[in-house]
């Protein structure tokens, strides 16, 4: 048994991303990983926060971070936004006294310290380096050996760094999606940005972005496309029908969170995985390993 | 020329006293940032043109354009700038000194939408994310929420959207606000 602090962030928590909150859990239940959710935990701030106002960003995440030092254990979180902005404040820390004294001043406002001992993980991280790519294989049930996956790792997850994968090629899901018995298709534009959260005041340009990523999964072969970020899953899926209109495209590729997809080689049903929260819908797509049947 | 050397060294001093700014003065202009940047082209200045005019002391024109606001966060220019300036953090310092100083452009909607979703964090400690998207329409263009019907329905057939906003204990709310009061006050001196 494996033990973390768990950080839902607000998305996976009660926003658009319910789902990958839902199959982060079954998956990680799977894997014998035992999640302690923060207690009163406070949103990330994101980036919007810290274009307005830079100091009270770090000190949302350092709050966080302080409640988790109390516990001693790594803090985990699915979501990559969520992830950066936790990860930030301790190179901050870390590169300067001066910011470490002025977080610390304002946090004492609140009654907290944060001494900048926690570390802090993505999901994906802990999953293939601390449970590993053999373990995982190990609790493969359902054949998936016709799924070609195109993995969409984004940006925050590898960048700035330095993470647990290399900034700007990074090989992580094409080793799990071979582990999970899926076929990892090329995919040049994995870590290129979808346009965030522009797609609200500037739809255009994060339609234009989300397009390339469309465009170029699909042409290297891709059915359906996995990702590490909820605000990712919402502009590859949910705005693929304003991209398709207003490119002219006819794209109809479902988006999973990568949890999804390790929850469906692992056996766990459809419900509890949540995806029917797919706007694109992945039925099509897997109903041919279900027939495909198990093992092989 | 006097004036404008003085102003350049306030402004550049200005920028490297917030965190994420410190390094401005090492960029070498190499316009790896701009060969980088997936929004470049739509900026008024391009990140590296934006450098170069903030180290001139160009404030209220680097302050009023809209470059910084077309920075995704995707951090690609941070992880390829052959000498550490972090360009990404600058871009959110400028943002928060364009704000600061009442210049952020009014011809893109960007500084409305965070200034929505950070009043929301700063006063929920949560992030309701339909609370944001009506704010947000609400404030800037009611007319543009038309737009996003269509998207609206697909998400509720989908359970994507949830009505229900976390909220934190009222104690824990108290002292997040006092500690980004605090955070507000002590700011960028």
């Amino acid at each position: 048994m494996k033990y973390y602090t768990y950080y839902p962030g607000c998305s996976c928590e009660d926003g658009t991303a319910t789902a990958y909150g839902m199959s982060a859990l079954a998956v990680a239940k799977a894997l014998d990983i035992e999640l302690h959710e923060l207690e009163d935990w406070n949103c990330c701030g994101s980036s919007p926060y810290n274009a307005v106002d830079e100091l009270g960003s770090l000190c949302l995440a350092a709050r966080n971070l302080s409640l988790a030092e109390k516990k001693g254990l790594d803090v985990v979180t699915p979501c990559s936004s969520c992830y950066i902005m936790l990860d930030r404040v301790n190179h901050h820390l870390k590169e300067s006294p001066k910011v470490r004294a002025k977080v610390n001043e304002a946090l004492a406002a609140g009654g907290f310290e944060y001494k900048g001992t926690v570390k802090t993980r993505h999901m994906l991280d802990i999953f293939v380096n601390d449970v590993g790519y053999d373990a995982i294989k190990s609790k493969v049930k359902r054949n998936l050996s016709e799924l070609k996956v195109a993995p969409y790792y984004g940006c925050q997850v590898v960048r700035p760094g330095p993470g647990f994968d290399h900034p700007e090629n990074p090989q992580t899901m094409e080793r799990l999606i071979e582990s999970l018995g899926a076929k990892a298709t090329p995919f040049p534009l994995k870590a290129r940005c979808c346009g965030g959260s522009l797609v609200i005041p500037e739809e255009d340009v994060a339609l234009e972005l989300t397009y390339k990523l469309l465009e170029n999964a699909v042409s290297n072969g891709a059915e359906c496309i996995i990702t590490v970020c909820p605000l990712c899953q919402v502009n590859l899926d949910i705005y693929q029908g304003k991209v398709n209109k207003k490119f002219k495209s006819n794209f109809k590729i479902p988006v999973l969170f990568f949890t999804q997809l390790m929850g469906l080689a692992f056996g766990i049903d459809n419900k509890t995985l949540g995806l029917e929260k797919c706007v694109v819908s992945p039925d099509k797509v897997l109903a041919k390993s279900s027939t495909a049947g198990k093992g092989g | 020329m006097e004036t404008k050397e003085k102003t350049s060294n306030t402004f550049v001093d200005e920028i490297c006293s917030i965190p994420g700014g410190e390094e401005i003065r090492l960029c070498i202009q190499c316009g790896t940032c701009t060969g980088s940047c997936p929004n470049a082209d739509k900026m008024q200045y391009a990140p590296r043109q934006l450098i170069a005019m903030a180290r001139a002391g160009m404030r209220d024109e680097v302050l009023s354009s809209n470059s910084m606001w077309y920075c995704a966060s995707c951090y690609l220019c941070t992880v390829r700038c052959p000498r550490d300036i972090k360009p990404t953090d600058l871009m959110h310092v400028l943002e928060c000194l364009a704000g600061r100083h009442g210049l952020s452009t009014k011809k893109n909607k960007t500084p409305a939408m965070y200034q929505t979703f950070s009043s929301l964090v700063y006063g929920t400690g949560g992030m309701p994310e339909m609370g944001l998207m009506l704010r947000y329409y609400l404030k800037t263009n009611p007319f543009k929420a038309m737009g996003m019907i269509p998207t609206a329905f697909a998400m509720i057939r989908h359970g994507r959207i949830s009505l229900k906003a976390r909220k934190l204990k009222p104690e824990s709310q108290r002292q997040l606000k006092a500690i980004l009061d605090k955070a507000k006050e002590l700011g960028g001196s």
